[in-house]
């Protein structure tokens, strides 16, 4: 790994709608590189918290630098310029049903002067081939594939920049476990291959547990703990007990531990294939 | 994360003969992205050498791609064999993504197509592991089969349509019998009759469109006055305006307008509500429960606008007529009493019957295209916003030619 540098620093962040407070004094630092889960109840704010950070929602008070660019900033300067290094994918895919998924992923490749269309073209069905869909269904609309489908597209979509961070909000929520875990594979090798920091919301305790680098648990209004999940086991507030305690997490905290290679030493820096210890 | 510029295992140092390459200089677009060709100077020297420099990322790839191209037209994008072996040299390489990946990947496909080969050299292992990712997602192209054309596929196109519409028209009439059906078993068990809904849905389809309904209604009375006055001045005989107006609001555009209007606006709502509830699975559950859908959605309302639609066109004959009285007055200076008089005894009562009797004809049309609609919504937004408007349009051209079938009807029988 290398140094630690912040790539999103939130702090003192505030979320409120009407009389209900989402989050108060919420400090939260993404590291370059990493796979940072956060968790939390639900209405705890995940969405939200990621929602803040892409400038989709504007809170009532904090900062948040990205890149150390100010999103906040009233004139917007700074936020043209973090369009092509981060990429989004909603929980949906959030697809335009009106483009096919080729035209769908080059939707933000157009924004590239001077890119042929047929080069174009070519690097859409890369992506589209890399997020493991098959090449023809680069011609079908989103609402002739599966949810797990326009999963992946709305991941290729977000990947069509090779952005630096990926904003992933409840990537394996509605899969079958098979294609879950497969989402989690592809997640973690798209970020050894392509060095992507990667921010994921999720309940899906298979995703925390083989892909994450850091675990981030949202309770209390704030960040309450972040470390690894090692550190999570630890932590003695009620809610993050009961939830690395919990009988599903001992399901699958039993299961990572029987194949030692599962987490604990994954992300091997010389190994080109990376081995896939859960897949 | 992976920072070690290691150097490749296959590296090997490259003879200098970058004095001889043909460079080629890097266009504005290129942001400082340029490839060469050192060609082997001798056997000894090794293969020719491809050197990526700079970054070959998204912005640059289009540019790198036509340097390719007027380094060597046609043969390293098209896959001719430069030589046996070509090298790629990464040493120069600042940044790489995926799209410059894509680009050395790309020839080297090509070029082993060919038979020739590529050894790729200086690159580190970040660079080795996105290579490795780009190469096995290289997509594999597969044809679509191709769809038939020609006079065979126009025929098939024509006859498939043929088939869906007389289809669509055996089904609209199943949704009739099923109404009826259902219609009949209420008749029979009155207790499963739903009468609040029943009520709320006349509300919704017949009070809540009685503004519109008169609003149009008079203002065609306004207009039929107003145009039937001026042609018939000319020939002195204004006093006719009352028939005309009274026989075409009360025969024809009366209840023709209203249901037009009432389909726009009914057959729209019961497409929308009920296919959303199809697309909630809302359906399905009430099957579940031992509800029947045409029961409980289909009844209350074809039966709402069954009823509702007679009084609809009721209340817009009577300010059609108003509209027409309003603007004889002004226009012509026919006065309400003598446009009474006029009315009463230049129009016979059977030209009201002729219209409200396709009432009930056109009310059942507009509310089973609805239903039928609603129900034919697939899991997504898209096919919602498709069928309600499909459900308008079909309503509105049924009615007309409802319409249109009535008129050759009534003139068959003398009325």
């Amino acid at each position: 790994m290398t140094g630690r540098e912040a790539i999103i620093k939130v702090r003192g962040l505030k979320n409120q709608f009407g009389s209900n407070v989402v989050h108060e004094d919420l400090d939260l630092d993404v590291y370059r590189g990493e796979i940072l889960g956060v968790v939390g109840g639900s209405g705890t704010g995940k969405s939200v918290l990621l929602r803040s950070i892409t400038g989709l929602q504007r809170p009532k008070a904090g900062l948040i630098e990205v890149f150390g660019v100010d999103v906040l900033a009233r004139d917007g300067a700074g936020r043209d310029t973090l369009d092509d290094r981060w990429g989004v994918m909603f929980q949906d895919g959030a697809l335009f049903s009106s483009l096919t998924l080729r035209e769908n992923v080059e939707v933000p490749m157009r924004a590239i002067p001077g890119l042929d269309p047929d080069l174009r073209r070519e690097l859409a069905d890369l992506k589209i081939s890399m997020v493991g869909l098959p090449y023809l269904s680069g011609d079908n609309y989103p609402s002739e594939l599966s949810g797990g489908m326009r999963k992946r597209a709305g991941l290729a979509r977000a990947l069509a920049l090779d952005p630096e961070i990926v904003f992933l909000d409840e990537p394996t929520a509605g899969l079958d476990p098979i294609g879950a875990a497969a989402f989690d594979t592809l997640i973690r090798n798209l970020s050894q291959s392509l060095g992507l920091t990667v921010f994921l919301v999720t309940h899906d305790l298979d995703t925390l547990f083989a892909i994450c680098d850091r675990i981030a648990v949202l309770a209390e209004r704030k960040v309450l703990v972040s470390g690894s999940l090692r550190d999570m086991l630890d932590v003695d507030h009620p809610w993050v007990h009961e939830y690395f305690h919990g009988p599903r997490a001992r399901a699958v905290l039993d299961t990572a531990q029987d194949s030692p290679d599962a987490r604990s030493d994954a992300r091997p820096d010389q190994s080109p294939h990376p081995t896939e210890g859960d897949a | 994360m992976i920072a070690t510029a290691t150097t490749g295992v296959q590296g090997r140092v490259q003879n200098d003969v970058s004095d001889r390459s043909r460079a080629l200089a890097p266009s504005p677009t290129g942001g400082g992205a340029r490839v060469r060709l050192d060609p082997a100077s001798d056997p000894q020297a090794g293969d020719p050498c491809l050197r990526l420099e700079g970054e070959v990322t998204i912005r640059t790839v289009s540019n790198l791609y036509e340097q390719l191209e007027a380094i060597a037209p046609g043969k390293l994008t098209g896959g001719t064999a430069v030589a046996p072996v070509l090298t790629i040299d990464l040493a120069a390489l600042e940044r790489i993504d995926t799209s410059g990946a894509w680009l050395i990947a790309m020839v080297e496909a090509r070029l082993q197509q060919a038979g020739g080969s590529v050894r790729i050299t200086h690159s580190t292992a970040e660079t080795r592991l996105l290579l490795d990712e780009v190469r096995s997602a290289l997509p594999k192209k597969t044809e679509a089969p191709a769809a038939p054309r020609g006079l065979t596929a126009m025929l098939e196109n024509l006859g498939r349509r043929v088939t869906e519409g007389a289809g669509f028209l055996a089904e609209l009439t199943g949704y009739f019998g099923l109404f009826i059906a259902r219609l009949g078993r209420m008749v029979i068990h009155p207790r499963e009759f739903r009468m609040t809904a029943l009520v709320a849905h006349c509300e919704d389809v017949g009070l809540r469109a009685v503004p519109i309904v008169s609003l149009m209604a008079f203002l065609i009375g306004v207009v039929l006055a107003f145009q039937g006055a001026a042609q018939l001045r000319q020939f002195g005989a204004e006093v006719y305006v009352v028939d005309l107006i009274s026989i075409s609001v009360l025969r024809e555009l009366g209840i023709l307008l209203t249901a037009i209007i009432v389909a726009g606006r009914t057959a729209s709502a019961f497409t929308a509500a009920i296919g959303s509830m199809k697309m909630r699975e809302e359906i399905d559950a009430m099957r579940t429960l031992g509800l029947d859908p045409a029961t409980v959605l289909f009844v209350p309302r074809i039966l709402a606008l069954l009823l509702m639609l007679p009084i609809l066109g009721l209340i817009a004959n009577l300010m059609g007529l108003l509209g027409g009285a309003l603007m004889s007055w002004i226009e012509l200076g026919i006065s309400p009493s003598m446009f009474r008089i006029r009315l009463i005894e230049g129009t016979h009562i059977s030209h009201v019957f002729v219209g409200l009797v396709k009432a009930p004809f056109f009310a059942l049309i507009i509310g089973i295209v609805g239903c039928h609609a609603g129900m034919q919504v697939k899991g997504n937004a898209e096919s919602l916003g498709r069928m309600t408007s499909n459900a308008v349009v079909t309503a509105i051209f049924a009615v007309i030619v409802a319409d249109a079938l009535f008129s050759v009807f009534f003139a068959q029988v003398d009325l």
